[in-house]
């Protein structure tokens, strides 16, 4: 595969007779060897690609652990224990598994966050960017249900208060509830049906990531310019440049992936989470993991009814609200495109939105510590701040920011960009 | 069709919108067994009533029973308690409801314990546990207060811990269920 991109012309013949009744190897030439990337690709470019390779290690390390878990209530803690301690290589197989999760969610947040930075998800890349959320929100139903998997005092109580979100819906809400959980408090049936939906949705993320490889490659990638590339200077193939890049990006990755593996498997879990489930008693203080804990503080900021001044008619009730707020703070995700208003994708030239979203970066930090905290004090003030601050980025900054700013000139094309900063040195 | 034949344009619709909905339907029938295996099963319904005993339940004492795999707390509670969860203004709560319409007899408050907010198990049973700011109990998951009838005062949650149907047989011998 040295650049062919016609129909039929490969030097080995058994790839040739394939591809004459299949062009599988035409595609993979054209998608992923000659491919034109834009040549000034920065070390956030590699986020996409490790993604994926964290994908494929969960699924593969998923199959293996599935074979040995029960998934009954009674058995499921001890079936996790066995893996553990018995199993042949089952630590290695369910720390890579869990701390997988979180490092499949710190290469998707800063993929995203790239997203934010240089506007990837404008036009004509608005279908792309809607792919991207929708795997976001089922990598997050994926985690939260193999989170309750092991059935522990985390697991259990996890499972409860996420279940019992739905029931906030007002009139079908407890039947919904009760729909979920297949019962009257979370139990058997509740993990069983997990288990079964953990197993699943990994593959229909696989199915979506397709959807978003092909939207991409419908569009060509975007770049730090921002600005599309115009002739073939501006563009490298493929390959061997950005598979060599992607290559040595996820090798630096991995390696902090499996210092944390290997030396810090529980650095990221709770003590809780080694108790057996017990219904009867909530652990005192009940947390998800790092990945939702923005989302969760988002939750926990609404601490009041929204009333009718002066008549005490409630209109929306505080825990509505909070539910209605934490999946509207991801479904504004969807409508972005269409929420920034401003001409410009890069930040670089941009320079109010890049203050507004390192504010926003910042919130979210905020609320991440905050929904790791008990809901008192300064800290729920903190919390309501920064929630203000993420609607208000989006749903006021946004669009009007793109009517007011004075963005700095574009450059005439990435190849002139890139020879400018060269000789610039 | 010859050509002279005209198409009658209405009768066209009603055709697709009759096939659409059969289809509709059809495929409803087909999805809600599918759907509602998903929904507690028999033997999960078949949950029976539980009996129980509180003859050994002292005055201030507060006890844990197992109702339907839900705790639920009964308090033998105490004057003060009583009186105080009787001069609350029940137009100033949110889940507006006299302690009279909680209790059969005052001093045992029986009540499911399970918070209303997203159905964790508050605090306050036992003595060494927090109460919260009104003397009741307190959901240590995102802070809702409850009073001693158990009504909420503060914090998230939208209701009223839930009362269940519940029976005395004889003083100390309560069928809950």
């Amino acid at each position: 595969m040295s650049g062919n991109t016609e129909k039929g012309q490969f030097d080995n013949k058994v790839v040739s007779w394939v591809d004459e009744r299949l062009p599988i190897f035409t595609m993979l030439s054209k998608e992923y060897g000659v491919f034109p990337t834009p040549k000034n690709f920065n070390y956030f470019w590699n986020f996409g690609a490790i993604a994926m390779a964290m994908l494929s290690i969960m699924i593969l390390t998923g199959i293996f652990l599935a074979m040995n878990y029960t998934a009954h209530a009674d058995e499921a803690f001890n079936s996790v224990e066995r893996i553990t301690r018995d199993v042949n290589y089952g630590w290695l197989l369910r720390y890579l598994h869990m701390n997988g999760a979180s490092f499949f969610f710190i290469a998707v947040y800063i993929h995203i966050g790239r997203g934010l930075f240089y506007g990837s998800y404008k036009g004509p890349r608005e279908l792309l960017w809607i792919f991207g959320v929708l795997i976001f929100l089922l990598m997050m139903g994926t985690a939260f249900m193999g989170y309750t998997l092991p059935w522990s005092q985390m697991s259990g109580w996890g499972a409860t208060v996420i279940t019992n979100l739905f029931s906030a819906i007002p009139i079908v809400g407890d039947s919904i509830h009760t729909l979920l959980i297949g019962g009257f408090t979370v139990d058997n049936p509740t993990l069983n049906r997990f288990f079964a939906l953990h197993y699943l949705l990994p593959f229909v993320i696989v199915a979506v990531v397709f959807l978003h490889v092909w939207a991409l490659h419908v569009t060509g990638s975007n770049n730090p310019l921002g600005i599309e590339p115009k002739s073939k200077k501006d563009t490298l193939p493929f390959h061997p440049y950005y598979t060599s890049k992607d290559v040595f990006g996820l090798s630096v990755f991995l390696l902090f992936y499996l210092w944390v593996v290997f030396f810090h498997p529980l650095a990221l879990s709770h003590a809780d989470h080694f108790k057996p489930f017990d219904s009867m008693v909530t652990p005192e203080h009940i947390v998800p993991e790092w990945y939702f804990l923005p989302f969760y503080a988002i939750l926990k900021s609404f601490t009041a009814d929204l009333v009718i001044p002066f008549t005490g008619i409630i209109l929306v009730e505080a825990k509505l609200l909070g539910v209605l707020a934490m999946f509207g703070s991801i479904g504004l995700l969807f409508v972005l495109p269409w929420l920034d208003s401003s001409p410009v994708r890069s930040a670089t030239f941009r320079p109010i939105y890049k203050i507004c979203l390192f504010l926003l970066l910042i919130s979210m930090l905020v609320l991440g510590y905050t929904g790791s905290q008990p809901a008192e004090g300064w800290v729920v003030v903190a919390a309501q701040i920064t929630t203000a601050y993420y609607f208000i980025h989006f749903l006021v900054i946004l669009p009007l920011l793109g009517k007011i700013e004075r963005t700095k000139p574009l450059p005439k094309s990435i190849n002139e960009s890139v020879l400018a900063k060269k000789e610039g040195k | 069709m010859s050509k002279t034949e005209k198409i009658d344009e209405n009768k066209r619709d009603f055709l697709y919108l009759a096939a659409a909905g059969m289809g509709v339907v059809g495929v409803g029938s087909a999805v809600w067994p599918l759907v509602d295996s998903m929904n507690p099963a028999a033997d999960v319904l078949a949950l029976a009533s539980t009996e129980v005993d509180l003859s050994s339940v002292e005055i201030g004492q507060s006890i844990k029973v197992v109702w339907r795999g839900k705790p639920v707390f009964i308090r033998r509670r105490t004057k003060e308690e009583i009186t105080e969860a009787n001069s609350v203004e029940v137009e100033t709560l949110r889940d507006k409801q006299s302690d009279t319409d909680r209790v059969q007899n005052p001093e045992w408050l029986i009540m499911v314990g399970v918070c209303t907010h997203l159905g964790c198990i508050p605090l306050g049973n036992k003595p060494a546990e927090v109460k919260g700011e009104y003397n009741g109990w307190f959901c240590p998951c995102h802070g809702s207060h409850y009073d001693t009838s158990g009504r909420i005062r503060k914090g998230p949650a939208p209701k009223n811990l839930e009362v269940p149907e519940y029976k005395f047989v004889t003083d100390t011998q309560v069928i809950i269920g």
